[in-house]
């Protein structure tokens, strides 16, 4: 993953404030350069993971491949703020959300595309990802068409 | 294999700002135990300092904190689940008396929390949640409340009316509860009238009234042996039932968000078969309401109410001192304030004066068994106590 000894800080681009630069599913963030979001399949049992993990907690195998996240999500709550953490505040307000896939859920930002009125819990969405100010990368919901 | 038993409780006024350091305010609630337990510090064998970190400069605040209480060289160390350090402590300190390796142990918990700006409160708040995942999003305690009462809503049909009458009920008992920070009355129009600070929104749909205050505050619970208990306390309230519970940290490991807190059910299960009791003979309890929707998901969670029939108990008002089942006539934590780790020891505290008839104006009539739920996190971690006389 890594290029020579140099250290794959690529996760420090994550979200508006990243907290942590190195992981090893950093591919995530090649993916999400890519347009794609991705989660993992461990290879041995197939359970799915989003967010990604490089280790499965079912039979403890470390040999994982990526997947799409695609297809239709349905909204299982969202929630929009008026106050916001430090280093968050130049884009308030925005909204938080939670979209079951079935097998696995994704949670991210509500695009604020759509007004609050529009949400309702249960309707169907799809994720899409972000560009934001300094090369950094985020995905958020919209409405499935 | 002896019982084990709360022989001294204490708490700290709960504060905006408390005027001293942290070994202080830990002294303030220590104190009240000790004078409470009629022991010396010298005879606590081993002491537990609970509280959440980054909100001290202090590094490895148990060794400071016991040598200030006198409780040196016994040992000490610190326990963190953040929001419910002090019954982990609790818990601790009663598997550690059960196994027979010390007869007396305190339980500090300890908060001072009014050093940081409340934005830097909510920085590290979010940074309770998952880092790597979920805090990039620029989440915070009250969104992911906020999630679960959306979630909540939608499929009980919950109001936010019904969330403003947890409050209200709050505001009753904080009133009377002269270590509450907050102690002003609150009505149905404090949160109808669009202009109240009450009324305006933090996460929708959860508004400031629906969120507790921080606080700088400390409490402290002695336990101590079955023998040790009963030659020097008049009234020991035993521990008699457990339960602990950890949850995925991510949202979306979580189960159905509109069912509560995996970790309450999951703790109160476990609670109630250690001590061969259910949620009917439970007299009186403090659960964990750091925001409105946590007490009405918390009655299901324990078994006050059917799934989904939360809103039922605050609305016929059995919460209520008088009513069947009275829950946080301390004014909880929406009234007294959350100083983090040390709120499971100030809400062990109320139910031991609620046994022993000691809470004052606050009394409930006679009761027997009580119970406390404590929640650490958004529901990352769950303690349940039972107590009886
Ligand atoms: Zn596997």
């Amino acid at each position: 993953m890594g290029k020579g000894k140099e250290q794959d800080t690529r996760f420090a681009r994550f979200g508006v404030v990243s907290f942590t630069a190195v992981t090893k599913v950093n591919d995530f963030i090649g993916y999400l350069q890519e347009g794609k979001l991705m989660g993992t399949r461990c290879k041995r049992c197939g359970k799915l993971f989003f967010p990604p993990r490089a280790d499965c907690f079912e039979c403890l195998s470390s040999d994982m491949e990526w997947f799409e996240v695609k297809g239709r999500g349905k909204l299982l709550s969202f929630a929009k703020l008026s106050y916001a953490p430090v280093g968050f505040e130049k884009v308030l307000p925005y909204t938080l959300g939670l979209l079951d896939f079935g097998d696995f859920k994704v949670f991210g930002w509500v695009s604020k595309d759509i007004p609050e009125e529009e949400l309702e819990v249960g309707m169907e969405m799809v994720p899409r990802v972000v560009r934001l100010e300094g090369d950094r990368l985020l995905y958020e919901f919209v409405k499935a068409s | 294999m002896g019982r084990v038993a709360i022989i001294g409780v204490g708490q700290s006024a709960f504060v905006r700002a408390y005027p001293g350091s942290l070994r202080e305010l830990a002294f303030e609630a220590f104190k009240e135990a000790v004078e409470d337990a009629k022991v010396k510090p010298g005879e606590i064998e081993a002491s537990l300092i609970c509280s959440a970190p980054e909100y001290d400069r202090q590094r490895s605040p148990a060794g400071v904190i016991a040598e200030y209480l006198g409780l040196i060289p016994q040992p000490t160390c610190y326990v963190e689940t953040v929001c419910s350090s002090s019954t982990t402590g609790v818990i601790m300190a009663y598997s550690m008396i059960k196994a027979g390796l010390y007869r007396i142990v305190a339980v500090i918990g300890v908060q001072k929390m009014s050093e940081l700006s409340s934005m830097e409160v909510q920085e590290r708040m979010g940074r309770g949640a998952d880092i790597q995942w979920e805090s990039p999003f620029g989440t915070m305690m009250p969104a992911y409340y906020a999630l679960y009462a959306r979630a909540y809503m939608a499929k009980h049909g919950l109001t936010l009316e019904d969330l403003a009458r947890v409050r209200i009920k709050s505001s009753l008992y904080g009133q009377i509860n002269e270590k509450a920070v907050y102690r002003k009355p609150v009505s149905m129009e404090d949160f109808l009238n669009p202009e109240s600070r009450f009324a305006q929104l933090v996460a929708s749909p959860l508004r400031v009234g629906d969120c507790c205050a921080n606080a700088d505050g400390s409490s402290c619970i002695i336990l101590a042996s079955e023998d040790v208990a009963k030659s020097v306390c008049e009234k020991p309230v035993w521990i008699l039932g457990v339960g602990s519970a950890a949850e995925a940290v991510t949202m979306t490991g979580r189960p159905d968000l509109s069912e509560g807190l995996r970790v309450a059910k999951v703790a109160a299960e476990k609670a109630y078969r250690m001590a061969g009791l259910g949620p009917k003979d439970i007299d009186v309890a403090e659960v964990h309401d750091c925001f409105t929707i946590a007490e009405i998901m918390a009655y299901e969670n324990l078994g006050f109410a059917k799934p989904g029939e939360g809103k039922e108990l605050i609305r016929a008002k059995e919460t209520y001192k008088e009513g069947s089942i009275p829950v946080n006539v301390d004014g909880g934590l929406l009234s007294k304030g959350h100083p983090i780790g040390a709120t499971g020891g100030s809400q062990v505290r109320t139910i031991v004066l609620q046994l022993r008839g000691e809470a004052g104006p606050m009394q409930v009539k006679d009761p027997e068994i009580g119970l406390v739920h404590n929640i650490g996190g958004v529901g990352l971690y769950g303690n349940v106590i039972i107590m009886g006389r």
